[in-house]
């Protein structure tokens, strides 16, 4: 009898914690799916009629295709450079000999805690003195710093379980270091690499601070961006709104149920390990 | 790079060459951390001491001492932002923590689509801040907000313009912010929950010890480092709680909830005063400098005295 109390209760909880992760987000769904009537009814309408009607319009009135485009293309990058760099990185901090790396490792750290508005200025002269305020790169290279101590904390902690032997064998039938590094450490690293990807882009998908400050024009503005500014000409588009938070969120909601086993190993290998 | 030959190994040149490899594969991540990270700190620095004003490139920048310094200290909105912010941090991080820990005390069995589970935990945190702020500003609306219609019914007349309510607007931010992050906080602790072996439990359960006794002596002192961990993370990510307050109340009503990294940023956007801007922005870094030092030495200590 208690254990079938019990196993109730654990059910009860499941089903809470549930609940309170997505209905919130589930309800912004189907408001994206109603008609502006079906928005503004009370009692509110719990089924949408599943109209389109507010995607049309996001697309058409609200230039959502421009923002994706956008986003892609800011997040892509940051992701491709932020990889790049820090599996250099992380290479040379697991393997090769260096003085102070735990101070490199906790400088990283440091970077990753700044508040943003603590470098925001000279950001914002950096890039206004290299006339880069509105250009894809202006956002980019901030974001592939901000990211570079998450990707080079996952990428060594990658590097550093490898077994060193096989990188020994690869050095004793004459590969240089860079070759090394290519052929036999980033295929077997292949899994930490797509992990430090999956979170960077994260990252650079939902980034607004900087995304505001440095895209002050609609052409290069991110998703995140468009959808803090959606103003209709009298009222709040909120079926809009709904519907550009989908798309924008969509991509996510795949990649954390594709590989969220990934994510959870990613975020907490760095914190638990570090 | 030169293809070392076998012969070569044990030389003092190879090592001399592998450390200037090392320093070349850094050199990118050292570079672009040292140009858009340390010296925009330095800079901040630098621009506080001056009056700088955007948009007025013919005035002067002069060197003003610690002027906006001492125009900070009798800032009673950078006092009200500083207190919001205080407040924020504190009552947010942890409810997220005891959220956390419940969460991860629940999922970490087994059982048929914990998976599921997982992910569902999984979606708050990774939805853009942005958009989770528009859903909770919806949520939060006077006229059609549910919110209101779940107190209310269909009493119009009671409705509440939560938002707009100087005592209720940083609750609702706080909420908001406990959804999106609570998830976070119980993954880390998830993490070291598993690292507890099986065997201390059934040992625990064989001397007749209670499920409060095998959590308090056996779970906490174990997961201890799990939690000051997400307790680091989120504070420092609390302190710089930005894209709520933009997008549900943009600091309002009345400055209830002015946060710092809102005030600093609009100091310097909209008013264009870099210099003084730069200055709330020093205060931003000094504070999350001293508490990150604080909660190291205090992590640093544990972990020590975990290792054997």
């Amino acid at each position: 009898m208690t254990a079938y109390l019990r196993r109730l209760l654990f059910f009860l909880a499941l089903a809470l914690i549930a609940t309170f992760s997505v209905l919130p987000f589930l309800w912004f769904i189907a408001t994206s799916l109603k008609t502006q009537v079906e928005v503004t009814a009370i009692p509110p309408t719990l089924l949408p009629s599943f109209s389109l009607a507010f995607y049309r319009s996001a697309l058409d009135d609200y230039h959502l295709l421009h923002y994706l485009k956008n986003s892609v293309i800011v997040a892509g990058a940051a992701t491709v450079g932020t990889i790049a760099i820090s599996l250099f990185a992380g290479y040379a901090l697991a393997r090769l000999p260096l003085r102070h790396k735990p101070l490199i490792m906790g400088s990283l750290l440091v970077v990753a805690m700044f508040p943003q508005i603590s470098i925001a200025g000279p950001v914002w002269q950096i890039l206004a003195a290299l006339d880069w305020l509105n250009s894809y790169q202006g956002l980019i290279l901030p974001y592939i710093t901000l990211s570079l101590p998450l990707g080079v904390w996952i990428m060594t902690g990658f590097f550093r379980e490898l077994p060193r032997e096989l990188e020994d064998a690869a050095r004793v039938d004459g590969c240089s270091h860079l070759q090394t590094l290519f052929r036999v450490i980033v295929p077997l690293a292949a899994p930490g690499v797509f992990t430090a990807a999956i979170l960077v882009f994260i990252y650079a998908w939902n980034e607004f601070f900087f995304a505001l400050l440095i895209m002050t024009q609609r052409p290069y503005q991110t998703l995140p961006v468009g959808i803090a500014l959606f103003q209709g000409q009298y009222t709040i588009p909120w079926g809009e709104i709904a519907a550009a938070s989908t798309i924008a969120t969509i991509p996510l909601v795949l990649l954390v149920l594709l590989f969220q086993r990934r994510i959870v190993r990613g975020l907490s290998a760095g914190a638990i390990k570090g | 790079m030169t293809i070392l030959t076998r012969n070569m190994h044990g030389l003092s040149p190879r090592r001399r060459r592998e450390r200037l490899f090392a320093a070349a594969l850094l050199f990118p991540c050292f570079a672009f951390v040292a140009l858009f990270a340390f010296y925009p700190i330095v800079h901040s620095l630098y621009l506080s001491l001056h009056r700088i004003i955007l948009g007025l490139p013919g005035l002067a920048q002069p060197f003003v001492y610690l002027e906006n310094y001492r125009q900070l200290w009798g800032d009673s909105v950078a006092r009200h932002a500083l207190t919001n912010t205080i407040l924020f941090v504190a009552v947010s991080t942890t409810c997220e923590l005891f959220l956390g820990l419940a969460m991860a005390l629940t999922i970490n069995r087994s059982f048929r689509g914990r998976g599921l589970i997982r992910a569902a935990v999984l979606i708050p945190w990774a939805i853009p801040t942005v958009v989770a702020s528009q859903m909770w500003r919806f949520i939060n609306n006077d006229h059609y907000g549910f919110l209101n219609y779940l107190l209310f019914g269909n009493d119009l007349a009671s409705y509440q313009a939560w938002l707009a309510d100087p005592s209720f607007a940083m609750v609702a931010i706080m909420v908001a912010d406990i959804w999106k992050t609570s998830a976070f906080a119980a993954l880390i602790i998830l993490a070291g929950l598993q690292t507890i072996p099986d065997e201390l439990y059934e040992a625990a359960r064989l001397d007749g010890a209670t499920a409060w006794q095998q959590f308090a002596r056996i779970t906490l002192p174990l997961i201890k480092p799990a939690l000051l961990i997400a307790l680091l993370f989120r504070t420092m990510d609390a302190f710089r709680v930005f894209d709520l307050v933009f997008v549900m109340t943009q600091g309002g009503p009345a400055d209830a909830t002015n946060v710092l990294q809102f005030y600093g940023y609009k100091k310097m956007f909209a008013e264009g005063l870099l210099g003084y801007g730069a200055t709330v922005s020093v205060l931003v870094f000094l504070i999350v400098l001293g508490l990150s030092l604080v909660y190291v030495r205090f992590l640093g200590g544990e972990m020590r005295e975990e290792k054997p």
